[in-house]
């Protein structure tokens, strides 16, 4: 059963990650992305991070792609990108090539420390808590880490998230009349 | 029984390999601005998979935390990104990295 779960949803992240790659038009592409980050959720799913499935499917599949769709149908670039062209006609064989590599590196890599024995670990605190409580075990372990070890950097994403937004509004917002972002050859 | 083969670790790491490998193609292959935002996603999510997977094997949550903050910062990176592509194709409509080339307005 969970090897169906994960080949099902290994092709989904595969297939939608060459359909991101291949596709000529952005919305399909955004629509590939979909689909690969629902596969990535349900393989969260099968390693017990539940709520980071959730997470997944809520800010990625939710709000990113939404974000992506609305600059494409704000923009009006919904057409197709021409693959013909190739300005360097060399580009695509070497990002093949570094792309080959670096899949067989990695698969190597992982595979020749197959054999080691994982470093025992002392439990932490929120993992024995887990285990105790198996039922919503992986949301309290996960909340007691977040908000205990690290919760000067959750605080910090919040100051991240206000410079991020605060700046996007600057970056994105039309010039005043007289006043330009283009120095020197301003229109 | 070919049931009762379990996916371990190993499978987990090396689908997020792949997934990272195509990834890193479509940001080299690819000029549309927006499909390369998507390419740096589809790597994000493929260094989210191996922490996930690590954090199964270790019985560590610290590798779930460690994700939680990288989809917050991938978040915070597309939030502006997609500002500084809207600030650019308002200027130059269909231009792709090529055309982006030279910092000039």
């Amino acid at each position: 059963m969970e090897l169906f779960v994960f080949a099902v949803a290994g092709l989904m992240v595969l297939g939608g990650a060459v359909g991101v790659v291949v596709r000529t038009h952005p919305v399909h592409a955004a629509l590939s992305l979909v689909l690969t980050l629902f596969g990535i959720a349900v393989l969260f799913v099968a390693q017990d991070a539940q709520f980071l499935a959730a997470v997944e499917v809520i800010v990625y599949a939710g709000a990113i792609v939404v974000l992506f769709l609305f600059v494409i149908m704000l923009l009006g670039i919904d057409q197709a990108e021409n693959l013909h062209v190739e300005p360097f006609k060399i580009q695509r064989p070497v990002a093949i090539a570094v792309g080959a590599g670096l899949v067989s590196l990695l698969g190597l890599a992982v595979i020749a420390s197959r054999e080691h024995p994982v470093p025992v670990v002392t439990p932490s605190q929120a993992v024995t808590d887990a285990a105790l409580d198996p039922h919503d075990g992986n949301i309290r372990a996960l909340a007691r880490d977040v908000f205990s070890d690290h919760v000067l950097a959750f605080e910090l994403t919040s100051v991240l998230l206000v410079i991020a937004v605060v700046g996007t509004v600057i970056l994105a917002r039309k010039p005043r009349k007289g006043e330009s972002y283009v120095t020197g050859s301003a229109q | 029984m070919i049931a009762a083969i379990q996916p371990t670790t190993t499978w987990y790491l090396l689908l997020s390999a792949a997934l990272f490998a195509i990834g890193v193609v479509g940001v080299m292959v690819r000029r549309n601005p927006l499909v390369l935002f998507m390419c740096i996603e589809l790597m994000l999510n493929a260094v989210n998979l191996s922490f996930v997977a690590f954090a199964k094997k270790m019985g560590d949550v610290g590798g779930e935390s460690t994700v939680f903050f990288v989809m917050v910062v991938a978040a915070a990176e597309v939030v502006v990104g997609l500002g500084i592509v809207v600030a650019i194709l308002r200027h130059k409509p269909n231009a792709t990295t090529d055309d982006l080339s030279e910092l000039k307005g």
